[in-house]
């Protein structure tokens, strides 16, 4: 062996293990990259101050605005004043768990149902999971709380509950669970609950079409699954599909268009790697398993998901908006025949955003961690 | 010879973790390191560095080595608004995490001790819960 001397050999060792700890780390950045634009066209309001993190928002038909704030409380913003609702469910709050999603049942003004999701330590083993709930509201106080699904087993880790909740244009709920922090065992069982989407009637009922059914041991309200953390659940107004968007891990958030019975291969195929830089899996795709409709690296932390079709903002107009957590700014994806072809960044650097909805006003408001529900105004041209 | 020197490197490593860490603190730092990878690696990230402008490091934190009690008080309570940490002004918000007092120990022992930070003084369940708002 020819000699080398020790200060050589210490230089190659540590530039082969370097090398190798890059090596592990590598991925493909999204083709298409988020911008900023040049010219500026809209202004923001705070429309509801000083909420520390709005994860959901409703507006009812007087166009007060009802609330989830994620510690445990649901505000009813009317007038300029907020109102603690009573008689809310008890949360269970941990990790990224708490009072989750809000939606009013479409026919709303007729039945007075209101939907939401949050974590509960209910039922069996410590811990707690992801469960929906339907109510009524009379004078400030929930009434008629019924619990339609409980994810099962409650469990103490503090990731991925989701949570979203959407109708469809025939009248399904759709929610969402994430894998609860057991990816191994979780989002590939269909005998478990975590990391899926799940339909029912509004009623809680689990619709006899739905994929599994027929499967004895199925979870029979699962709709799709193999989902990691999907904190965007829309319905798109223009097609009625269902779309979602999930947290991926390092790099691989994305965004898919849920098919009944489909598996969206959570974590079997993946284009994200871990926290720490290695990877979990070799594969980005596999035979009977979806692709995403898009997919971001590096990640965003996608939170929230709406569709622009209000004539309010008319350069928008069918564009899709997400919340970024991590950067901080909101989303715009510009799509053609389903694919994105533009991103870009919105209300950059006013803090990370938790949800973005359109309100029946046609306007866009958008959930600002420590801020609060911030209105986006269109200049006048 | 590479694996004999890298043998060599490594075992040096345990026998300087080992001789510097009490058993109990060792085990606290364990527990920590498991409630780090569940409610705090997303946005401080695996070697503590945090992201600029975004989420402060906790790596060589001036913040956290000089503030013990706050620092205790935001994992508990969570914590908004501005704080300089290492020269850099970070203003953002972070949620309270649901964590017990014992968890919350275990987790500022780990986040104590690693990525360059050495804190001589365990953290006990006893004088997390005497921390009040």
């Amino acid at each position: 062996m020819k000699k080398i001397n020790p200060v050589k050999r210490i230089t190659i060792l540590i530039f082969i293990i370097s090398s190798t700890c890059i090596a592990c780390a590598q991925q493909n950045e999204s083709l298409i990259k988020a911008e900023s634009p040049t010219d500026i066209k809209y202004s923001t309001e705070i429309v509801v101050p000083d909420i520390l993190i709005a994860w959901g928002m409703a507006f009812l038909p007087d166009k007060s605005l009802l609330i989830t704030e994620k510690s445990g409380e649901l505000i009813h913003f009317k007038n300029g004043m907020k109102t603690s609702i009573k008689e809310v469910p008890e949360i269970y709050v941990r990790g990224q768990g708490g009072f989750l999603d809000i939606k009013l049942h479409p026919d709303y003004e007729t039945n007075g149902w209101i939907y939401m999701t949050y974590g509960s330590a209910d039922g069996d083993g410590d811990g707690g999971n992801t469960t929906l709930m339907r109510a009524k509201l009379v004078e400030n106080t929930l009434v008629d709380k019924e619990v339609l699904y409980k994810a099962v087993p409650n469990t103490k880790k503090g990731q991925h509950w989701g949570s979203r909740i959407t109708f469809d244009n025939e009248g399904y709920l759709y929610f969402s669970v994430g894998d609860r922090g057991n990816r191994d065992v979780n989002p590939q069982d269909i005998t478990r609950d975590g990391g899926k989407i799940y339909r029912l009637y509004d009623d809680g009922r689990i619709p006899e079409d739905n994929p599994f059914f027929d499967d004895e041991n199925a979870k029979k309200a699962i709709y799709s699954y193999g989902h990691r953390n999907p904190q965007g659940l829309t319905t798109n107004p223009m097609t009625g599909e269902i779309w979602e968007n999930e947290h991926g891990p390092r790099g691989g958030d994305e965004i898919n268009i849920i098919k009944k019975g489909k598996n969206y291969g959570w974590p079997i195929i993946s284009y994200g790697i871990n926290y720490d830089g290695t990877t979990f899996t070799e594969i980005t795709e596999k035979e009977g398993m979806e692709q995403p409709l898009f997919y971001w690296v590096p990640s965003i932390a996608p939170c929230g998901m709406t569709f622009v079709s209000s004539d309010v903002y008319p350069d928008w107009k069918g564009d899709v908006l997400v919340g970024s957590l991590k950067f901080s700014y909101l989303e715009r994806l510009v799509l053609e025949n389903n694919k994105v072809v533009k991103r870009e960044k919105l209300i950059e650097n006013l803090g990370r955003i938790r949800n973005v909805i359109q309100g029946p006003d046609g306007y866009i408001y958008v959930a600002v961690e420590g801020k609060g529900i911030v209105k986006i105004i269109p200049n006048e041209s | 010879m590479k694996f004999i020197f890298l043998f060599c490197f490594l075992l040096l490593q345990a026998f300087i973790f080992n001789i510097t860490q009490d058993p109990i603190l060792e085990e606290s730092i364990k527990r920590g390191s498991d409630i780090y990878s569940d409610f705090c690696v997303t946005c401080h990230l695996p070697n503590g560095e945090g992201v600029d402008g975004e989420y402060p490091p906790l790596a060589k934190s001036d913040f956290l080595m000089k503030n013990r009690v706050q620092s205790i008080m935001t994992i508990k309570y969570g914590a908004e608004g501005e704080i300089i940490v290492n020269g850099k002004t970070f203003n953002n918000t972070m949620a309270p995490l649901g964590l017990a007092d014992d968890e919350i120990a275990d987790v500022m022992n780990y986040i104590t001790n690693s990525w360059g930070n050495e804190n001589d003084k365990m953290i006990t369940e006893e004088e997390v819960s005497k921390i009040k708002k």
